[in-house]
């Protein structure tokens, strides 16, 4: 699955599509894939302030339980609600209709230092060579 | 567990293998100042014999021939060999908590069957696979409390079991929880206008003990009403399981921890015990330990799973919902195969028996000048009365007669001195209660 171009990365596997001050927050199909199934997710709700590198909820496979963190500071202002019944889309459409919250940013600046579409590829490629060397 | 002893030459062997000459050697890297210079404190090695002995001793100290008025926490019921039989078999005896799980179904559906006779018995929609004791479940049964509402003070009932509040305490020490307790009323029966005046917004949960440490049975709809008023949780520890044969499921409570020893487990030497967390199906991600599962498989045939396992410590490390995952499978067994002896009507005749019983010695008890019930909440197999005198010197007298005395209240509560906590189980006899009457008339009436 390819990595979008508008969304930026960061090294514990999250998105960001950020735009007008405004982001969505997921967790990127490499982490899906590395999770297996989601059972259930745990969410933060509307108004709850996440604080960059501090984690905001929990993703539960049938493997472990993965805490989330938070790529960039915000206020939520939505938690994705579909994910309740079906956490699947989070393997099914990681990048769409899996996202995870809807936030504010507070400091969009917080965006530049993280990996875009590029970069991130190429730190999962080097993961991936580690892996299997 | 197989002990295989050494002998000199393997031990030299087993060093040579490792390149070391002597034990010493194999130790250098601790330190000098921290090794050990003398053997350990500890008796010389037995023979065969001698360990018979030294066990057949240790046994005869049981309290054998005596009868006991004693319960506060520990429960003496009539148990069946059966459950004995079945619990020595080795593939359930020698079995340690399955880290493989699926390969253990004998256990796995011994644990769900116990799962499932908790939720009857609690009227909750899920129970784990058991805990240490009643005391830890009651403590666990707080932390998830704390974690689902996210708030960090929990009012505690006074009347919850001494023994609880302090384990309570322990872990609350370092952990930033602050624990409030709330006093009893002349009922004996926690205070519901005190937990209505302490509750605010940071309060988790609101803990109370039914039927409580002074056997009196509590009223849990309006504490519930009162907790779920201002966003708590009402916790609700049972100590004495068998209560539930004959009293209403705490259904109103959002999270039951239950102490359940009564279900075939003998008060030998005060363990072991089972302890159990049930809850509401919604907060399932927070109870602590595991939970066995029944499921199919690729075929369709019945099979159990291990569930939740994911947030058990040897996955989630620091972040587990507990860090006592072990649970007390055999126990669990032992409850599982005395209830399914007992079945849902032996349940409830062996709970009438130990109601009946209990109105009975202290209708005979009241008949000793100056002996007075303390509280005037209904009970079940336990009661507090007032003695004229104290309950120790009463007990000694008591012991000299082959009876082991009521619970010493005021030794936990310096407020309630001279009162004695009286546990009538249907292991007594009648015989037996007029004969403990006769003996507390009798020590009463010794000159001091």
């Amino acid at each position: 699955m390819a990595y979008p171009k508008q969304f930026r990365y960061t090294k514990e596997h999250e998105w960001v599509d950020a735009k007008d001050g405004n982001a969505r927050i997921g967790i990127t199909d490499y982490a899906q894939h590395e999770l297996g199934d989601v059972v259930f997710v745990e969410l933060p709700p509307a108004g709850k302030q996440l604080a960059s590198g501090k984690t905001f909820g929990s993703v539960e496979s049938v493997k472990a339980v993965s805490d989330i963190y938070a790529p960039v500071s915000g206020e939520v202002i939505e938690a994705n609600a579909a994910l309740q019944n079906k956490p699947e889309l989070i393997n099914t459409d990681p990048h769409g209709e899996g996202w995870l919250v809807k936030a504010k940013l507070a400091n969009p600046a917080e965006l530049n230092s993280l990996m875009d579409a590029a970069a991130y590829d190429a730190y999962i490629a080097e993961k991936q060579k580690e892996a299997s060397a | 567990m197989r002990y295989l002893p050494k002998s000199p030459s393997e031990r030299q062997e087993m060093l040579a293998a490792i390149g070391v000459k002597s034990i010493e050697e194999l130790f250098s890297s601790i330190p000098e100042p921290y090794r050990l210079k003398k053997p350990l404190n500890l008796p010389g090695p037995l023979s065969e014999t001698e360990v018979i002995q030294y066990f057949q001793a240790r046994a005869a100290e049981n309290s054998a021939g005596y009868t006991s008025f004693l319960g506060a926490g520990v429960y003496n019921h009539l148990r069946s060999v059966v459950t004995d039989t079945i619990l020595q078999r080795g593939e359930f005896l020698t079995s340690y908590t399955p880290y493989q799980a699926e390969i253990s179904q004998g256990t796995l559906q011994a644990i769900f069957e116990f799962q499932t006779l908790m939720c009857q018995l609690t009227g909750q929609e899920v129970a784990n696979a058991s805990m240490y004791d009643g005391s830890t479940a009651t403590t666990e049964a707080v932390l998830m409390a704390e974690r689902l509402t996210g708030r960090r003070r929990v009012l505690v009932a006074r009347s919850l079991h001494p023994e609880y509040r302090e384990v309570l305490r322990t872990y609350a020490k370092n952990s930033g929880l602050k624990i409030e307790e709330i006093s009893y009323t002349a009922m004996g029966t926690l205070d519901l206008n005190a937990v209505k005046a302490a509750l605010r917004e940071d309060v988790c949960a609101v803990v109370v003990q039914s039927p409580n440490f002074f056997g009196a049975i509590e009223n849990l709809g309006p504490l519930a009403d009162a907790a779920h008023g201002s966003g708590a949780l009402l916790v609700v520890a049972v100590a004495e399981a068998l209560s539930l044969g004959i009293v209403k499921p705490p259904a109103e409570a959002d999270i039951v921890a239950m102490e359940a020893q009564s279900f075939g487990l003998a008060p030998s030497y005060g363990g072991p015990f089972a302890g159990v967390v049930a809850t509401r199906e919604k907060f399932v991600r927070q109870m602590p330990g595991r939970l066995a599962g029944q499921t199919a498989d690729q075929d369709g045939r019945r099979g159990f799973v291990l569930t939740l396992a994911t947030r058990e410590q040897h996955i989630r490390r620091e972040k587990a919902t507990s860090n006592i995952c072990t649970n007390q499978a055999l126990c669990a067994l032992a409850a599982t195969v005395h209830l399914t002896l007992l079945g849902k009507e032996g349940l409830r005749e062996m709970a009438e028996q130990n109601l009946a019983k209990a109105q009975f010695a202290l209708e005979e008890l009241e008949k000793i000048p100056g002996v007075r019930r303390t509280f005037s909440a209904p009970f079940f197999n336990e009661f507090t009365v007032e003695l004229p005198r104290s309950v120790k010197l009463v007990n000694a007298e008591l012991l000299r007669e082959k009876i082991v005395g009521p619970f010493v209240v005021g030794s936990v509560y310096p407020e309630l001195t001279k009162r004695a906590l009286v546990c009538v189980t249907e292991t007594t006899t009648r015989a037996e209660i007029e004969r403990f009457v006769a003996g507390v008339r009798h020590a009463l009436a010794q000159p001091l």
